[in-house]
């Protein structure tokens, strides 16, 4: 009995350690990028075009990049992924074969690695439509690579919605597609912008599928057709490819975490807001 | 003539729904057509026995890339695994609610932090450190032990949610018999999560294959089949990375049959996944 006691409490301490341990390792990172990442951070940094392939001058042009590659890729997927999820939710009386295809199909690319999208992106979007390495291809690339997710997270606040409101509008005889566009996708909202969140937080986390699609400019983007370098593969750029680049990367590192733990913050407020408020009307 | 909007919708919906279903069989097509070239040059033998990679001199040996992927996705499966899953067991058996609620937040986060960034910390901070062990630092190591950081939230979340499905009664049963917690854990919960913890192990195992960013910048990248831990080694992906950017011909086409490569691997493994969680409901 003692003897099993102790075991415990060796097992208990262990299970504390583990934690702990990845608690700091956690810290360990976004400290280290801090640290040397915020005293890099001012106006100028923000606002004026890398000097000497980014040693010295800011990340204006691959702000304005990534934002239009995200917007790109925003614009492409949600669409997309509104229209899956509903097929998916409101018309299940297809659950049975086409349904279950999609479904499955859409599990299997939400483990695709991000490489193979780019090797996609670029035999696709690149080559064979003649966008070349621009930020329309790359942001199409993304497009696929978030859309699992997005439908996802818009299925789930479509599934939220009460079914009685479906029974009611159709009691009341309102047609479904009426229903649907005054009734559930309005309540549905928060899935939606929650949905939206998470894949700009994938999106702008990306780099990999990036590369050999939107390139690896850093001139100021004169149109969607011009190459355009994301903040990811700035970071990636500076580390691997030039020496003396390290300040202005954890510049860079920097500007991208705060980014996403601003989306983290926004996503965790709407989920909160959404549970608070679940259909009070 | 009338136009039914509903059949209008549901004819828009099903076609917005083909197009997101068919995406991956577009993507298997192009990487079959840009690999087809090469493949039916030299046919998939030589991409195992050709005598070295030089796909500009029309050899195409993938061995030591291969391998480089297998070692580093093992290590850090063989370190992820446990560390996860005891990182679930903190938050659902030994934890207060709210220290539970605010791990949870932190391996959300750590599984948020882009790959570059880590490959960043990595090679300014673990290389530097594994290299005042044995030089050169960047290494299979390094590659390890930045993949068990990014796959472990995975592992961590998948088993949390798995064993938080676990019924209550069985637990409370347990603790009736006045089994220890340890034991009931690794007795009772353990067990019956099971289906959920190799899930977790499957999909992590997929997600630190196709990892490319960090290994990339920590790995060292040297196309040599590494023989110890400190050897630097390139992984498959990493190796396209690196080439696709000057790639032309056969060489491009060589990068194409380790694309295909890895997505039949994946493929694979998504189908034993959902093997394992039709099982578990089978028998759960």
């Amino acid at each position: 009995m003692v003897k099993q006691k102790w075991g415990d409490r060796l097992g208990t301490g262990f299970i504390w350690a583990i934690p702990l341990t990845i608690t700091a390792i956690f810290l360990w990172i976004i400290g280290d990028v801090f640290w040397h990442g915020l005293g890099q951070i001012n106006w100028q940094f923000l606002f004026t075009a890398p000097i000497d392939a980014g040693r010295s001058g800011g990340i204006a042009p691959i702000l304005v990049s990534t934002a239009w590659i995200l917007l790109i890729c925003m614009g492409v997927s949600l669409p997309l992924g509104i229209g899956t999820a509903v097929l998916l939710v409101e018309f299940s009386d297809i659950k049975t074969g086409f349904g279950q295809l999609i479904r499955r199909s859409l599990d299997t690319l939400a483990g695709v690695p991000s490489i193979v999208f780019g090797l996609f992106g670029n035999a696709l979007f690149v080559k064979v439509f003649g966008l070349g390495f621009s930020i329309l291809s790359g942001g199409l690339t993304l497009a696929c690579m978030v859309l699992p997710l997005l439908i996802r997270s818009t299925e789930e606040g479509l599934r939220a919605v009460p079914q009685s409101y479906r029974l009611g509008a159709a009691s009341l005889g309102i047609s479904q597609t009426k229903t649907l566009w005054h009734l559930i996708l309005p309540a549905a909202m928060p899935g939606f912008v929650a949905g939206f969140v998470l894949g700009i937080g994938r999106a702008i986390a990306e780099t990999a599928a990036l590369i050999f699609t939107s390139g690896y400019v850093d001139r100021m983007p004169s149109s969607w057709l011009d190459s355009g370098r994301s903040l990811s593969i700035h970071i990636y750029d500076l580390a691997m490819n030039i020496s003396n680049g390290n300040a202005n990367a954890y510049g860079t590192a920097t500007v991208l975490i705060t980014l996403l733990l601003m989306i983290n913050a926004l996503t965790s407020w709407i989920g909160a807001t959404w549970t608070n408020h679940h259909f009070k009307f | 003539m009338h136009l039914n909007p509903d059949l209008i919708l549901l004819w828009l919906v099903r076609g917005l729904g083909t197009i997101s279903a068919i995406l991956v069989l577009l993507i298997l097509l192009f990487l079959f057509k840009e690999a087809f070239p090469v493949l039916r040059e030299v046919g998939i033998g030589a991409f195992f026995f050709d005598a070295v990679w030089q796909p500009t001199k029309g050899k195409f040996n993938l061995l030591p890339m291969i391998l480089g992927t297998l070692w580093t996705t093992l290590g850090a499966m063989i370190l992820a695994t446990p560390l996860g899953i005891l990182s679930a067991i903190f938050c659902q058996f030994y934890a207060p609610d709210f220290l539970a609620k605010l791990y949870r937040r932190l391996l959300e986060l750590l599984a948020g932090i882009p790959s570059v960034v880590y490959g960043f910390w990595g090679l300014l901070v673990l290389v530097p450190m594994i290299n005042r062990i044995q030089p050169p630092g960047a290494s299979v190591l390094a590659g390890i032990l930045i993949l068990t950081l990014m796959i472990l939230p995975t592992i961590a979340l998948i088993a949390d949610a798995s064993f938080a499905k676990v019924p209550t009664s069985y637990l409370t049963g347990s603790q009736a018999l006045g089994i220890s917690q340890w034991g009931m854990v690794w007795g009772v919960a353990v067990p019956a999560a099971k289906s959920g913890l190799m899930t977790a192990g499957i999909l992590a195992t997929g997600r630190a294959l196709g990892e490319t960013m960090a290994v990339l910048m920590v790995c060292g990248n040297v196309v040599k089949t590494p023989t110890g831990l400190f050897d630097p080694v390139r992984t498959l992906t990493a190796n396209i990375a690196l080439e696709m950017a000057y790639a032309l011909g056969d060489h491009r086409s060589a990068l194409f049959v380790s694309g295909l490569m890895l997505m039949v691997v994946v493929i694979g493994l998504i189908a034993v996944a959902e093997w394992v969680v039709a099982e578990g409901k089978n028998y759960g």
